[in-house]
């Protein structure tokens, strides 16, 4: 009964392929096929923004696109953004701001974060609020989010 | 010794791990072979199962097994076990592991299919063949409480799960001497857990050697393992519980659930670990929540407001089941007098059961409501006797030269409930202060002249924090000088590895890398409680304390003997033990920990004890009182009912801080989740006990563009208790926060004389508050 495709997908820079059933979503490929756990599921119907992955340089919620449709496409999952041991600027931000406690929503808060600091080098409080409003944190209170997001947004430039 | 971590803003040992993507959560722990579960859940509120046939559902390929009732062997067969036994439990009424034959809420368990993967066990769940009698739900709590109500089991006569008093003083007196008596009616709604990992559970039983492993996103480990033991009739030695990151508790993860027992009993059956994931649906109708209670208080004061007797009654929504007794219950009540010195209380509760999600503690457990009482009571007076709501809060508060100061209640634990320390009339003169209050009248008339509404609301709490028995700490230093620390205390985020790293450190004068600190695995330390009620902080920070100590003590003692010099000459510094005048006779705490341990063999030296390690469940003496006062400014909108919440400010007193910046982070994160109880989160029933809203875009949480900016500052009462003067600060962020909002969109909406008489406020229901009671022209 179960429909499967051969795909290809090109995951943090490595081409990656894998046999999957087509009812898979990315998230769960990400997660089952390539165990790349750092992608969370926290609500699996688009949401919490938890899963949030960058595929061709666009933030998308992983729970919500399937496998197969991202086949032949580039995906950034939060294990991509730092360089061995070397945490990128979002990242270190959010550990310096205390942007997170428990971490789960985390990975979704850095993808999203880093795809909107990308084209937005310059962002006012207001617009971080706005780019994260697809993102739901039950710990932090977004405060510390958002500061980690401003101080990154100035390394980045910087840099 | 200096302190150099100790009140720092250490940055959290827990992140970099998390940041990268490579923390472990339960679903991210793979083990071969692993199978996966997913359960049928009932479709009614309240309903005879007649008949079950999971044949086609075990024909499906990729199905390993189907439990119902009937598979669940001895002695798992019995009702879940009351973990929180009190007397004043009238009907104990559990759930069982898998519905027997009757359900009551929707989403109770029935059956339990093992398969191949996730998505193949649901696949087989449409495949149950399922007959159902549906009977009359139970649903709006206080129709439940009536003598012929129908009834959430259908066993029972009525719907009384328990009823409490408290009560101090001469109540009568008090009333029948007051110059007013008032009235003041509300309900409250506390929401659901939803931390963004629900609950999780793999469980791996290895036949061989008969021992279970169970990897589960709980608060409490050892009360899954002692609740598993007791149903597995299994020593507790042959389970091991291991709470790995887990993705934030809030309450509801401290429980324990039917899902333990199942995963467990199918990993037993099939030889094979078992992952159960609950999904976010499952969150919404399985995981408990904090639901309705129905307040009715009477209050008595005199003409300057001054405030001597409440007295009524609360009728509490207990859902289903009563799976952690009455402590919700109680920690409604005993706390209810606050920061207020109150002379007499009498206040009855009546716990009652309904078709709904059973009613157990979010973040604060009956703490928020308890303080959101005592804040309507406050404003209750203020507007009646047009006394300024700041105005009677100072008329009222316990005095700094009352402390310590009993309030005449007596704690579910049998002591009196006793504010160790505070000064609650500083506190919120800074509150105020931080959110320019005196100027804020001015700012409201301008905006009225502009259409706008502001509105400003104060809220002033106490928090009995760190309750008993204790959390167990272990510190040891190996031939390395290497520390191992290790306790009991699971964490979810609220960085326990940091703070006890810090204390540590300080103590045994090491560098925080050379620290190794392992929790929340039953395996690696005997004992522990759990992480709830603002406890772990006060109780981790004064056992580590106390064991590091004896370490120091115990490493200096055999350095005065090898070095032969004084004990007062010693000093210890990045680990090296040196005397302090002849600075090149050092010896390191590697070295000393080597002479305590030699190999088979070997000596301890004479007059000293083996391995430098030490155990300590040195816990705080009595429970520290944290306190807060918070100011906030909201605009409303009276077309639509928006609520705008404009800022936050926070004044707070948690006494030391082991670490500022996680203390401000749980405090931000808590008034966050208090303004998602005042304004959002709110599980809705139909009557016939259906819920309304199980997804997010229904049931709505707060999101970064709704927050205000949040500020906080500080007070530092020390709290006697404990020898660091601690005292917990994980619940004091959301205590206070429903009721400062609730009072400010009454403050904004003054002239309409809007009298809020529950929370969440929804814009609709402010809508019709408006209407009904606008008399003027707008
Ligand atoms: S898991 Fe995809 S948005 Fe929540
Ligand atoms: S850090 Fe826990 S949900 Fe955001």
């Amino acid at each position: 009964m179960a429909d499967n495709r051969e795909i290809t997908i090109k995951v943090n820079g490595k081409d990656m392929t894998t046999y999957v059933e087509t009812r898979l979503s990315l998230g769960d490929v990400l997660r089952e096929h390539f165990h790349l756990t750092g992608t969370h599921l926290g609500c699996e119907h688009g949401v919490c923004g938890a899963c949030t992955v960058v595929v061709d340089g666009e933030p998308i919620r992983s729970c919500l696109m399937l496998g197969v449709q991202a086949h032949g496409k580039e995906v950034t999952t939060v294990e991509g953004l730092s360089k061995g041991e070397d945490l990128h600027p979002i990242q270190e931000a959010f550990w310096k701001n205390h942007g997170l406690q428990c971490g789960y929503c985390t990975p979704g808060f850095l993808t999203t974060l880093f795809s909107f600091l990308e084209n937005n080098s310059d962002p006012t409080e207001r617009e971080i609020r706005e780019a994260i409003s697809g993102n739901i944190c039950r710990c932090t209170g977004y405060q510390n989010i958002v500061n980690a997001a401003l101080d990154a947004a100035k390394v980045m430039k910087g840099s | 010794m200096g302190a150099r971590f100790f009140g720092a803003d250490v940055l959290r040992a827990e992140d970099r791990t998390l940041l990268k993507g490579s923390g472990q959560y339960v679903d991210d722990i793979r083990l071969e072979g692993t199978l996966h579960g997913a359960f049928l859940r009932s479709p009614h509120a309240h309903a005879i199962i007649k008949s079950i046939d999971t044949t086609k559902a075990k024909e499906l390929d990729g199905v390993h097994a189907v439990y119902t009732y009937d598979e669940i062997e001895e002695p798992l067969n019995q009702p879940i076990k009351q973990p929180y036994p009190h007397p004043l439990i009238r009907k104990d009424i559990l759930g069982y592991p898998l519905a027997k034959e009757e359900v009551c809420h929707v989403g109770e368990a029935i059956a339990f299919i093992v398969a191949d993967t996730r998505h193949i066990a649901e696949d087989a769940i449409p495949l149950i063949e399922i007959e159902f009698e549906t009977l009359e739900a139970a649903v709006r709590v206080r129709e439940a409480a009536l003598p012929n109500a129908p009834t959430a089991h259908k066993d029972s006569k009525d719907n009384i799960a328990a009823e409490l008093n408290i009560k101090f003083g001469d109540i009568e007196d008090t009333f029948s001497s007051a110059d007013h008596v008032l009235e003041t009616s509300f309900l409250q709604h506390r929401g659901g857990c939803h931390a963004m990992e629900g609950r999780a559970i793999l469980a791996s039983y290895n036949s061989s050697l008969d021992e279970l492993t169970s990897w589960s996103a709980t608060q409490c480990p050892y009360l899954i393992r002692r609740s598993l033991a007791g149903h597995f009739q299994m020593p507790e030695s042959r389970i091991r519980i291991i709470s790995p990151d887990v993705g934030g508790g809030f309450g509801p993860k401290a429980g324990f659930y039917a899902e333990e027992i199942i995963t467990a009993f199918a990993s037993k059956k099939l030889g094979k670990p078992v992952k159960w994931i609950e999904d976010r649906q499952e969150h919404f109708v399985t995981t408990n929540t904090q639901r309705d209670s129905w307040w009715d208080l009477k209050i008595a004061c005199d003409n300057k407001g001054r405030i001597s007797g409440v007295r009524g009654k609360i009728i509490t929504d207990q859902g289903a089941y009563i799976p952690w007794g009455l402590l919700l219950a109680f920690t409604s009540m005993t706390p209810l007098p606050g920061p207020y010195k109150i002379l007499s209380m009498d206040i009855d509760q009546q716990v009652v059961f309904t078709n709904t999600v059973p009613n157990t503690p979010v973040r604060g457990a009956g703490r928020p409501n308890a303080a959101y009482a005592m804040e309507r009571v406050i404003e209750t007076v203020s507007r009646h006797l047009k006394i300024g709501s700041a105005e009677i809060r100072r008329r009222n508060f316990v005095e700094k030269k009352d402390f310590p100061y009993k309030t005449g209640l007596i704690h579910f634990n049998g002591t009196p409930m006793s504010y160790d320390s505070g000064d609650y009339h500083q506190l919120l003169e800074k509150a105020l202060d931080l959110a320019d209050f005196d100027n804020f009248f001015e700012r409201q008339k301008q905006a009225r002249e502009n259409g706008q509404f502001l509105g400003i609301g104060i809220s002033s709490c106490i928090e009995d924090t760190g309750n008993g028995p204790y959390e167990g700490v272990t510190v040891r230093v190996d031939t390395m000088g290497k520390v191992y620390v290790s306790s009991g205390a699971a964490s979810q985020g609220q960085g326990h590895k940091t703070v006890l790293t810090q204390i540590v450190a300080d103590q045994l004068s090491v560098n925080i890398e050379d620290i190794h600190v392992e929790i929340g695995d039953t395996s690696k330390f005997p004992q522990g409680v759990g992480t709830v009620a603002s406890r772990v902080g006060v109780n981790i920070g004064t056992a580590a304390f106390s064991a590091a100590n004896e370490v120091r003590e115990k490493a200096l003692n055999l350095a005065a003997d090898i070095l032969e010099t004084d004990l007062e000459d010693l000093e210890i510094e990045d680990g090296i033990i040196r005397d302090k005048s002849r600075k090149n006779l050092t010896i390191s705490l590697g070295e000393i920990a080597l002479k305590l341990a030699p190999m088979s063999g070997g000596a301890v030296p004479a007059g000293h004890s083996a391995s430098l390690e030490s155990t300590s469940y040195q816990a705080s003496n009595g429970m520290p009182h944290a306190s807060g006062s918070n100011v906030c400014e909201v605009e409303v909108d009276i077309g639509t009912g928006e609520v705008k919440v404009l800022n936050y400010c926070v004044a707070h007193d948690c006494g030391k801080k082991i670490n500022p910046m996680i203390v401000e982070g749980q405090i931000v994160g808590g008034v966050v989740h208090g303004i998602g109880n005042a304004l959002f989160e709110e599980m809705i029933y139909d009557d016939g006990g259906q819920p309304q809203n199980t997804n997010y875009g229904e049931y709505l949480l707060p999101l970064a563009t709704e927050m205000p900016p949040i500020k906080v500052i500080h007070q530092e009462t020390p709290s006697p208790l404990n020898p660091l003067g601690l005292k917990g600060a994980g619940e004091g962020g959301t205590i206070p926060a429903a009721a400062a909002i609730v009072s400010a969109i009454e403050n904004a909406l003054t002239e309409f004389n809007v009298v809020i008489d529950r929370y969440p406020v929804t814009p609709e229901y402010l809508c019709n508050l408006i209407d009904k009671e606008n008399q003027i022209e707008v």
